[in-house]
């Protein structure tokens, strides 16, 4: 069974948006894309017709997983304190602000946001791509939420500012 | 109030991203997983297709042309696509509204190449909002927007010379949550997409289709 191609090309530009969300530059977006996609190549013979969207979502995780752990990030961590200093790649006020939120949610958090937020999946679906339980799942989007309304809103609980270590 | 926060928020986020989903792959995107098919073969063709695809047309959604299903399954999602990217504009659904129907028919016309006409689904419960050019791997496509009392957005995506197998007949395709019905009418190819379900569009499709029948 192969994969066909144009199936696989046609979801390109779902997996690019969900990747420039997920690690903000264009470059290591398109790495991240990149990867996912030699990755696709090399596994179709264990590809099963279904949902080929679901299954290019859940090796792109794996590889952003992998990403993540060669650079010692906890997956799970608020990485407001392990985040350099982070440089908006756009002008405008509102959608800079916006990057400078998501950036600030876990990376777990942040994937469930993103493709709840991009892709409209259900909690389901997005439990299957990620491995994870549906109800973490939902924690995750509840808190992941929840930071991006007081990052966004500027409530007073916890500093957005605390960038520096 | 946390909850309508939260919808705002998930609705800046596709705002922010969406733009993506329109912009050209880069080529090394486009290239790279061909090569390492084991059939040296497709991925040759498939390369020369995409390398042709890239300098004639730098578009997002270009599909090998000699792939048999090329057409066929490249048609509907491609007007998924630009009905899934532009119905949730709130500003700028359309870029010529309603309002300058005629403007909007006669632009749409001279750069698809022919006369288009625009059906009227008051019966169904849309209203016209409008209509933009998109491009497309033939040349130009002309999107309609409908919108119905509720805010429900349907398209009508119609591209001249389609590329799309078995004529006339009437076929479903689901994209994520977006149902598209889509027929070739001679050399015009139809997609009505909506995030309705598939009797409700179905009906809605019947009479597009009646309504342009010549």
């Amino acid at each position: 069974m192969t994969v066909d191609h144009d199936q696989v090309v046609a979801y390109i530009p779902n997996l690019r948006r969900y990747a420039r969300a997920l690690v903000n530059d264009a470059e290591a977006a398109d790495d991240l894309v990149q990867d996912t996609l030699e990755r696709a190549v090399r596994k179709f013979a264990l590809w099963r017709p279904g949902n080929l969207r679901a299954w290019l979502f859940s090796i792109m995780h794996n590889v952003f997983v992998n990403q993540l752990k060669s650079r010692k990030i906890r997956f799970d961590e608020e990485l407001d304190e392990n985040l350099p200093a982070y440089i908006p790649s756009v002008t405008n006020d509102d959608v800079a602000d916006l990057q400078r939120a998501i950036m600030q949610l876990s990376p777990g958090q942040r994937e469930v946001v993103l493709l709840i937020a991009l892709e409209d999946l259900t909690y389901n679906d997005v439990a299957k791509m990620l491995g994870i339980p549906v109800g973490t799942v939902m924690s995750r989007l509840s808190r992941g939420r929840e930071r991006l309304r007081e990052l966004l809103d500027g409530e007073p609980s916890r500093s957005p500012l605390k960038v520096v270590r | 109030m946390n909850e309508r926060r939260d919808q705002e928020i998930t609705a800046l986020i596709k705002r922010a991203y969406d733009p993506i989903m329109v912009e050209p792959l880069p080529a090394r995107l486009m290239l790279r997983p061909v090569s390492w098919l084991p059939y040296a073969r497709a991925a040759a063709t498939f390369a020369i297709g995409i390398a042709l695809g890239l300098a004639a047309y730098p578009l997002l959604f270009r599909v090998a042309p000699n792939a048999a299903t090329a057409g066929a399954a490249g048609f509907p999602m491609r007007a998924a696509r630009a009905h899934a990217v532009y119905v949730t504009e709130v500003r700028h659904p359309v870029e010529v509204d309603a309002s300058q129907q005629e403007h909007l028919v006669a632009w749409l016309s001279k750069r698809l190449g022919t006369s288009l006409r625009v059906p009227i689904l008051a019966e169904e419960g849309y209203s016209l909002l409008g209509g933009r050019l998109l491009p497309g791997p033939d040349g130009a496509v002309a999107q309609f927007m409908y919108q119905d009392s509720s805010g429900a957005r349907l398209t009508l995506y119609v591209s001249h010379r389609a590329n799309v197998e078995s004529p006339t007949a009437f076929r479903f395709a689901q994209e994520g949550k977006v149902s598209v019905f889509y027929w070739i009418d001679r050399d015009f190819g139809y997609a009505l997409s909506g995030d309705v379900d598939r009797p409700a569009l179905a009906r809605v499709a019947n009479v597009v289709y009646r309504q342009l029948e010549p």
